[in-house]
């Protein structure tokens, strides 16, 4: 079995008053896709979020537990979030593109941190389009805002721009819940393919595209992981009844 | 059959309403126009009046027009932004950012006159700076910074927190997200902030006559473009009132027309600029 990249122990997250993650213990496989799987407001994202401290941006939420990257602790005291995003970086469920051509939106990962060398700046902006998969759409256009492309296209920008800082882990926050079926099936395709690279850990209300595109899945509930397992094993075989009834469509 | 009637006589009376404001301002301009045009030469916009020629020149007015204008952006632009910066994005939102900003709107309220009042015995006698085109700019920053401060909030509110959350999200720091991308796409908003402080700077008399003085000489020298800031002089606006306080119409009348030419220009200066980084920004400048 591949060692796990994140794992979490009692990971508690509270916004105010209200308890939004219960003790979630997970190991996320390394280089593989983990499906995050639930009705609305069960704490998926927020967990998604909790993984490179997005939530730490929302005014009152509080976290208790730990969080693992390779074993080191996220919350502790000696990380550094900028580095810390820089290995696990996010794609969100509106596509995002900064207000800039298409070439700065990817160069804008690697000058903040560092990267100033123009030449370098090329050959990053070139490997990641390719990388996600959308170098030829756009190879004559990259002096052009990026606020023309078509949706799936401004989606597979933003995955480029997240792969630019060449990260560890990708995190995906219903990457395709504002695309159409087939921008849709390009993303997946491109999860297939930078699976072997990259850790994903994907949030998804659809349960054919968890099916698909997954190799683990997490089905939470009401701020609860309720069942982790493969996927092959949680969608035939869940141990669960509330997974049972969500997979079938009882309810969420 | 009464209420079509109705309609009617209400759409008659909007109908009024609309070409009675569009014509009092077109009739104001071309009555400004026409009695001030002819009385503008080469002469007059680039000498300096002389009693002993018997001449009338604005030159020294339009060059401490530019000198306030600029001197006030300098002053008023950076704290404008800066604090709008903080409230924004910086400060907790709650009781004290909320009378800060009750504070600001309040200020921008005040009758100009208050202003001048303040800034003459402020700036110009506890400073020390008197009768200078410095005393002014300080006093109409003052004036001005309300309107830059509350047109960059409004711009940076506009930003789509998306924008920021992604830059965030690839490690980026406050300020480095405020600078790269909050800021630059808050633009528009924030250039409209200060053509409006533009407007006001032009238009202003009473907080200057008291400030600024209405000196109306070029300097002689090198140095005395820099000595200028501490030496009194007046705008074209206060130069306006001062040629109408001495009947002298047609002087009045050819300002008024140059600095309505000053207004038109910067105003059509600015949509031009505007669209361009609108263009460069949101649109597919290269066309298909």
């Amino acid at each position: 079995m591949p060692q796990s990249k994140i794992s979490t122990e009692k990971l508690n997250l509270y916004y105010g008053a209200k308890h939004a993650l219960k003790d979630i213990t997970i190991r996320i496989r390394s280089n593989m896709v983990t499906a995050l799987i639930g009705p609305s407001g069960c704490g998926k994202s927020t967990f998604l979020k909790s993984l490179n401290r997005m939530n730490e941006l929302t005014d009152g939420a509080r976290t208790e537990g730990k969080v693992y990257l390779d074993g080191e602790d996220i919350y502790g005291s000696g990380m550094d979030v900028t580095r810390l995003r820089k290995r696990v970086g996010m794609v969100f469920q509106q596509p995002n593109p900064f207000p800039m051509t298409i070439y700065d939106n990817i160069a804008y990962g690697p000058k903040v941190h560092g990267v100033r060398n123009k030449e370098k700046l090329d050959g990053i902006v070139e490997r990641s389009l390719r990388q996600a998969a959308i170098w030829e759409e756009v190879e004559n256009q990259l002096n052009r805002t990026a606020m023309g492309l078509s949706g799936g296209q401004k989606q597979r920008l933003c995955i480029a721009r997240a792969l630019a800082v060449e990260p560890e882990v990708l995190l995906m926050d219903e990457p395709t819940s504002a695309l159409d079926p087939v921008s849709t099936l390009k993303v997946e395709e491109l999860i297939g393919q930078l699976k072997g690279k990259y850790t994903i850990v994907i949030v998804t209300h659809n349960m054919q595209q968890a099916a698909r595109v997954s190799d683990d899945t997490a089905f939470f509930l009401m701020g609860e992981m309720v069942e982790f397992d493969t996927t092959a094993r949680l969608f035939v075989h869940p141990a669960d009844r509330r997974t049972q009834e969500y997979i079938t469509g009882k309810f969420g | 059959m009464m209420r079509k009637l109705k309609d009617d006589v209400l759409l008659c009376l909007i109908y009024l309403a609309a070409f009675f404001a569009e014509f009092l301002l077109i009739g104001i301009l071309v009555y400004v126009f026409v009695k001030g045009f002819p009385h503008i030469s080469l002469h007059f916009l680039t000498t300096v009046t002389s009693v002993l020629e018997g001449t009338v020149g604005i030159a020294g007015n339009i060059v401490n027009t530019i000198y306030m204008v600029v001197l006030t952006l300098v002053i008023a632009v950076p704290v404008g932004i800066g604090s709008a910066i903080y409230l924004n994005e910086y400060a907790r939102p709650g009781k004290i950012v909320r009378l800060i900003e009750f504070t600001t709107q309040t200020l921008s309220g005040i009758p100009s006159i208050i202003f001048g009042l303040f800034g003459m015995v402020f700036f110009g006698v506890t400073l020390g700076l008197g009768y200078s085109i410095l005393t002014g700019a300080l006093t109409l920053s003052l004036m001005v910074l309300p309107l830059i401060t509350r047109n960059t909030q409004e711009a940076l509110k506009t930003v789509p927190e998306s924008y920021t959350s992604g830059a965030i999200g690839m490690g980026a720091g406050k300020w480095y997200v405020i600078r790269t991308i909050l800021l630059p796409s808050a633009m528009p908003g924030i250039v409209t902030g200060i053509i409006l402080a533009v407007g006001r700077i032009l238009g202003e008399s009473a907080a200057l006559l008291f400030t600024a003085g209405s000196g109306y000489f070029l300097p002689r020298s090198l140095g005395g473009w820099f000595h200028k800031m501490v030496e009194s002089g007046g705008t074209l606006t206060i130069q306006l009132y001062l040629s109408m306080e001495k009947a002298q119409y047609d002087t009045a009348f050819a300002i008024a027309v140059v600095l309505l030419g000053m207004v038109l220009g910067m105003n059509l200066l600015t949509r031009f600029f505007i669209r361009k980084i609108e263009t460069a920004k949101f649109t597919d400048a290269g066309g298909e």
